[in-house]
């Protein structure tokens, strides 16, 4: 077996806004270099919270479910729905419980919180979770995505200029990756709506 | 002791071949690992039987996020306090993961503690002894004492035997005057006036060996902590970014210097304005955030009008 977090591809790509932030992943599902289907990646936890998985396509399911039902306890128990702080903490912890055979994840966590603020966080797959002001990558097209979103990404984007710059950075490093692609989804979270777009890109 | 089926119930478990990298595929200590041993951590290993299922020669270690550091920390014995320094790079192999990551860690209002290793265990095993530690707050209504934070410390990393791999310089003052730890991944511990740990320990300590003396003032201090802290940041490359300087001193709120120094940032940011709308968009939908049930956004609905480009684009309705 070649390594875990290379085995199905995929990428996925979180940004900072004004008031505004966005999430963006490819659709390919494969194993190794054959293409197989499609798969989402990005999965809703409540309003305004999205989370997108990377890595190996079970253990990305399996986190999610696990997620899905602590957050749904949280809410009920709780009467409101988790902030996407203590949702980066619920993460964290999980990943960290399989310190010794880890689930093969590295999970974003796209938002806006209480306030409105935009919320943008990345764990690696034991948990560490690393919160940057402008962007976060991970996946197989890391490396590619990294460099145009470093020349791109500026401070205070409105939601319009967000969504060109995640597509714009996230297609070019799509290309430049073979276990990626095969379609592209974005999500911009504002504090009135959530907009989700496909996009055009190569099948190949 | 004999068993009854006469194999000897003490006889150490054959050895198994390690791992390199904290990622271990057997259990490097079964009596953690099997719940004998009276010990409160509970990592599940569920997924270990599938790791064992792969080839010894075909593993695949994936990686995970590294300090590669520059931590250090000196005792100020002139004004009795403690100085604590860090660099702010994460590092994933050749990749910098995180370029102003916190390396220096609460414990308790008067005890910090840098970590260097593998990020998740240097973040998780100082959030744990924070834990314990203001318990034992409570339950004794007295202030932590830094040496009960080491104890607490390698007391944790001991029964993993470094793969918990947790590089730690542990600093700070209590009633009995101002501490400094270097604690390592295997559990041992050192108590010194002024340590270093992480990759970048060498380039640290040089700075230390040749100017540390036990009359340097406060301020003195702080910059001996920052040159040795930027000794490895130019000349390690697993540690970057800017500089980060804890200060604690007796009977007062720890002094938090995030950022304290920024030697290294863009100095041409583009500040590109992309064009709108030059994306091609197969399809849109929009959520709002008003409505009451919600919709799971990540699911499409069925499109008006297919063309053909886009339905074989998306064949997942």
């Amino acid at each position: 077996m070649s390594d875990p977090m290379s085995y199905n591809g995929g990428t996925v790509l979180a940004m900072n806004g004004k008031n505004c932030c966005a999430i963006a992943s490819d659709l390919r599902f494969g194993v190794n270099n054959i293409f197989v289907g499609r798969m989402h990646r990005i999965f809703p936890v409540g309003k305004k919270i999205l989370v997108g998985y990377s890595g190996l396509a079970s253990d990305c399911q399996t986190l999610n479910e696990t997620i899905q039902l602590q957050t749904n306890l949280y809410s009920l128990r709780e009467g409101r729905q988790i902030s996407p702080h203590a949702l980066t903490n619920l993460i964290s912890t999980d990943l960290y419980e399989h310190r010794f055979g880890p689930l093969f994840v590295e999970p974003i966590v796209c938002g806006l919180d209480e306030k409105n603020e935009p919320y943008v966080c990345g764990a690696d797959l034991l948990g560490c979770l690393s919160k940057p002001t402008d962007f976060i990558v991970s996946g197989t097209g890391m490396e590619m995505m990294m460099g145009a979103c470093e020349s791109f990404w500026r401070p205070d984007m409105e939601p319009e200029e967000l969504l060109e710059v995640i597509s714009q950075c996230f297609l070019a490093g799509l290309d430049r990756d073979a276990l990626s692609g095969w379609g592209c989804v974005v999500h911009v979270i504002t504090p009135t709506h959530t907009r989700t777009v496909y996009l055009k890109s190569r099948q190949d | 002791m004999v068993g009854a089926n006469g194999e000897s119930r003490y006889a150490p478990a054959p050895p198994k071949p390690s791992d390199p990298d904290g990622f271990c595929f057997h259990s490097p200590h079964p009596e953690v690992f099997s719940g004998q041993a009276r010990h409160h951590h509970r990592h599940s290993h569920q997924n270990m039987a599938s790791l064992k299922l792969q080839p010894a020669d075909q593993k695949v270690l994936p990686k995970a996020k590294k300090t590669g550091t520059t931590i250090c920390g000196l005792i100020c014995h002139r004004e009795g306090c403690v100085v604590l320094g860090a660099d702010t790079r994460a590092t994933s192999e050749a990749i910098i993961a995180d370029k102003n990551c916190s390396k220096i860690h609460y414990l308790a209002p008067n005890i910090y503690c840098c970590g260097a290793g593998t990020a998740a265990d240097t973040e998780h095993v100082t959030q744990l002894i924070s834990s314990n530690l203001k318990l034992l707050r409570l339950n004794s209504g007295r202030q932590s004492r830094v040496d009960v934070a080491c104890v607490l410390l390698k007391r944790h990393l001991f029964p993993y035997q470094g793969y918990v791999s947790a590089a730690l310089v542990l600093g700070g003052v209590d009633f009995t005057g101002p501490h400094i730890y270097q604690v390592w991944p295997h559990g041992s511990t050192d108590s010194l006036d002024y340590v270093t740990m992480g990759s970048g320990s060498m380039a640290a300590m040089s700075m230390f060996e040749s100017r540390y003396s036990h009359d340097l003032t406060l301020d003195q201090c702080k910059d001996l902590v920052h040159d040795a802290v930027l000794a490895g940041i130019f000349n390690d490359e697993g540690s970057g970014s800017n500089v980060d300087i804890t200060i604690i001193e007796r009977n007062k709120p720890a002094q938090i210097l995030r950022n304290m120094d920024t030697p290294n940032t863009r100095l041409h940011p583009m500040r590109f304005q992309m064009p709108l709308k030059n994306t091609v968009v197969l399809r849109e939908f929009i959520e709002l955030h008003e409505a009451a049930p919600v919709a799971p956004a990540a699911v499409p609905a069925p499109a008006k009008k297919a063309e053909d480009e886009e339905r074989a684009a998306m064949p997942l309705e």
